[in-house]
């Protein structure tokens, strides 16, 4: 709710920098942005926030206009623009530092922060003296102390995304986009980054910040925009809102799209994890998954979810810890070992790590069993095989033509009923499910949820990642929180709440 | 879109499905087509058929056995998103070794004087053996090194000719025994070709080792997260390659009744544009032996029309290399069609 905070602030030439009026962007099957405003400042520092999934991102690529908006307006400067590219944006002063790095490891710094831009020599070859000389200029007004001729790939993290923000205020932008920038420094790396956003900052620049960490949040924001489900739920000076408020208006939603989970026997210990780590990644991750339990995995992207999932299943083995199934102490160390001791793991990218999309459902539902089952000699019993695939596809409601329809061909719902369907072939014990219901539609969400809850009722035991806030407090019968691969918390079902979650993943 | 189409449950629908064109009748339709221009440019140029002729046929097919053969490895290869450019190298190296323990008993001259006139299957099993170790080394680098299958096999392709060259010092082996010779004479080389595309039609399609290749073509992530171990397959995959590379080394040099240092050359590239004529995407994940045989009779019809219409063996080889260009842009373009559905 635009409010009082918006009234005329005398003294400034233009009282917008960027003015974003609602703006509407949807996705087949998913409405990402739904009347979002955003209004910046010139000399600020703009936060925004809100759980994953709320449509941070999807406002600044329209910002950024790497996506046309289907409704809404874009005023720069108090003029109304319509603009095609990220080029285009970049051309008139916005810039966009993404969560991914775009430099080029092999190039020097000053290469990457010139490319296409070069200073040319009489003779049409690139001056590298001046080149030089206005990166050292840029970093001069930044207080970026960095070496313009040493290669990329020798920078950490850190002074890469120095790099990334130098090469945007090298194109004269006076709104720069940041995108959770300091997800991946460290105290004092991000201390030298609010330095330089500050230097910014005194330049007139506007700067959009994308953030999770509350505590970052009040000491670099002036203002903050809150969004959830796709919704704009309002801008608050920061100096009016305590923690506990945008905790609240990020999570306060009514809980209804979910399907609540069935009540199950929980059985044995069938999954005991002790001190699992891998270094840089996640540490000491210790608990234990029993029969008929789902077990949430709740936290922030990158807080290392993923991770412990392909740890569990031997795709990127931990280095400490062990594991131990149904008492027994296993070692696994593949994925085929992994399928031996039960277990079955539904990723969380579908396409890049669990469809074959130019083959068919058949080979696509078949594929993980055949490793050791329905194969006499070498020869794949087909027809028991394909009777079996058809039947487990039928109790699942998969929609396609045929067995032989193209993967490709299926909507993003029903691919995920054939990857549920590829590993129930398997007769596993225990699932693991990352994030078992991204991106696709209500009605094939709520068909999965039931299903998972059913499996469960008969014994399964699931580990279940998601970002969905009512997924994981509607299905899980506790939840463990991580933050930055530590384990924060856990939280039986009776006692979890959204606020909680928050607090435990964001620290 | 499907997505939008009501619920059609699976199995009882299949009469109401588009049925999609199998991808044998669209490259027989080429096949047809580049004959029928023969066929035409035969009667108005000479007045005579270019397909009534049933020795020119037996010729066209007999000319392809050897790239065939190689084209059924290279095809598998390829469906499981490799590359193998050493065939060609290995058939010289193969036909050497093969050839040096097939010479006729008691000729002074032998390579190994106290090794002639042994029964054939020697030669043979040595022949099908330095195959499978070319083939085993391709695998072994590609999948526990992480260098790309181009750069392996190349490495293969050179190496395997300096080996044939080395192993003779660049001498022919020539006085080979006669039932040896047999091996390549007559039909023989069509019998041994399309038994081996017989083979691994069936094993492409019907055993667990087909539906892994196509799987790790089609997505080598994916493939792994299904507990297939990729590594060992893929040395599986090359060592077939390059067994299947030897046995047309013993062919050639059976056929040819010598072993020289230079047999071979550029069969790798053949065999390459035949599996892509057929169809098969270098992208992985795609493709038939049916098409392959059919992508090297056409290779066949083409060298065997131009020679008929006494075209210049120059010409052939642009036009050639013009057919393989085309093959591809066409694969290609279907991908993006794929790719945008």
């Amino acid at each position: 709710m635009p409010n009082s905070l918006f009234e005329n602030t005398p003294n400034q030439k233009i009282k917008y920098l960027l003015e974003v009026e609602h703006v509407r962007k949807e996705f087949p099957g998913v409405l990402a942005l739904d009347d979002a405003s955003l209004r910046l400042k010139p000399s600020s520092v703009h936060a925004v926030v809100g759980e994953n999934g709320a449509g941070k991102s999807t406002l600044m690529n329209i910002i950024s206009c790497i996506y046309q908006p289907d409704q809404g307006v874009l005023r720069l400067r108090g003029e109304e623009i319509h603009l095609n590219s990220p080029l285009d944006a970049l051309k008139n002063g916005i810039a966009m530092i993404h969560q991914e790095l775009n430099l080029m490891p092999s190039m020097t710094v000053a290469e990457n922060i010139w490319i296409g831009r070069e200073p040319m020599t009489r003779f049409r070859f690139i001056d590298h003296r001046k080149l030089h000389s206005r990166t050292s200029d840029l970093f001069h007004r930044l207080n970026i102390d960095l070496d313009p001729e040493i290669e990329v790939k020798a920078l950490t993290v850190a002074n890469r995304q120095l790099v990334e923000i130098a090469k945007a205020v090298s194109y004269n932008s006076d709104i720069l986009i940041m995108d959770e920038p300091t997800s991946a420094l460290t105290e004092r790396d991000a201390e030298r980054l609010f330095r330089i956003i500050r230097t910014l900052k005194a330049e007139g620049k506007g700067i959009i910040y994308i953030t999770h960490k509350m505590g970052e949040l009040f000491e670099i924001a002036d203002e903050v925009s809150v969004f959830r489900d796709g919704r704009y739920l309002g801008t608050h000076d920061t100096k009016d809102v305590t923690r506990d408020d945008i905790f609240r208006m990020m999570v306060g939603r009514e809980i209804t799209q979910m399907f609540p989970k069935q009540s199950a026997a929980i059985g044995d210990v069938v999954l005991a994890v002790k001190d699992l780590g891998l270094h840089g990644i996640f540490t000491d991750i210790s608990f234990e998954l029993r029969a008929g339990e789902i077990l949430g995995f709740a936290g922030l992207v990158g807080s290392g979810r993923s991770n412990i999932a392909e740890a569990l299943f031997g795709i990127t083995p931990a280095s400490s810890g062990s594991i131990s199934i149904n008492g027994k102490a296993v070692i696994v160390d593949t994925p085929a070992k992994a399928m031996a001791n039960g277990m079955a793991f539904l990723t969380e990218d579908r396409k890049e790590t669990g469809c074959f999309l130019i083959l068919d459902v058949l080979e696509n539902t078949q594929i993980a069993v055949l490793n050791n089952n329905y194969v006499t000699n070498g020869f794949v019993a087909q027809s028991a095989l394909t009777n079996n695939c058809e039947k487990i596809s039928q109790a699942l409601r998969v929609k396609t033509p045929t067995m032989q329809e193209t993967m490709l061909n299926l909507s993003g719902g029903n691919q995920q009923k054939v990857l549920i369907a590829r590993w129930l072939l398997t007769k596993p014990k225990i699932l693991i499910l990352d994030e078992p219901t991204r991106g696709i539609d209500v009605g094939a969400k709520a068909e999965i949820h039931r299903l998972i809850s059913n499996l469960v009722a008969e014994g399964m035991a699931v580990i279940m990642i998601s970002s969905e806030m009512p997924e994981i407090l509607g299905m899980s019968d506790r939840i463990i929180v991580l933050h930055e691969g530590r384990i924060t918390g856990f939280l039986n079902r009776d006692e979890a709440d959204q606020v909680k979650i928050m607090e435990l993943a964001s620290q | 879109m499907l997505n939008e189409q009501p619920v059609i449950s699976i199995g009882s629908a299949s009469k109401n499905s588009r049925r999609k064109l199998p991808p044998e009748i669209s490259i027989l339709g080429v096949l047809i087509g580049i004959s029928l221009i023969f066929e035409v440019l035969g009667w108005i140029v000479f007045r005579q058929s270019f397909l009534a002729n049933q020795q020119r046929l037996t010729i066209i097919i007999l000319q392809v056995s050897i790239i065939g053969i190689i084209a059924v490895g290279v095809t598998q290869v390829i469906i499981a998103g490799g590359i193998d450019l050493s065939s060609g190298s290995i058939v010289g190296f193969t036909a050497m070794v093969s050839a040096s323990l097939a010479q006729n008993l008691d000729y002074p001259k032998a390579i190994y004087p106290t090794l002639t006139g042994l029964p054939i299957i020697y030669p043979v099993l040595a022949g099908l053996l330095v195959g499978l170790v070319a083939g085993l080394t391709n695998g072994c680098l590609i999948a526990y090194t992480g260098i790309p299958p181009f750069i392996a096999t190349l490495g293969m392709m050179v190496t395997a000719r300096g080996f044939a060259k080395w192993y003779t010092r660049g001498e022919p082996v020539s006085l080979l025994q006669e039932n040896y010779a047999v091996i390549g004479s007559g039909i023989w080389p069509v019998v041994i070709f399309l038994t081996v595309a017989a083979i691994f039609y069936i094993v492409l399609r019907y055993t667990r080792y087909g539906k892994f290749t196509y799987a790790i073509g089609a997505n080598v992530q994916a493939a792994r997260v299904s507990g297939i171990n990729i590594g060992q397959h893929l040395v599986k995959v090359y060592m077939i390659a390059g067994l299947l590379a030897g046995l047309a080394g013993v062919v050639t040099s059976a056929r040819v009744i010598s072993g020289q240092p230079g047999m071979g050359v550029s069969y790798e590239l053949d065999a390459i544009a035949a599996t892509v004529i057929g169809g098969t995407s270098l992208a992985g994940g795609v493709g038939r032996i049916t098409t392959t045989v059919i992508g090297v009779i056409i290779l066949g019809v083409v060298t065997s029309g131009f020679t008929f219409l006494r075209i210049d063996a120059y010409y052939q080889e642009i036009v050639k290399g013009g057919i393989i260009v085309a093959a591809v842009i066409i694969d290609q373009y279907r991908q993006r069609k794929r790719r945008k559905i």
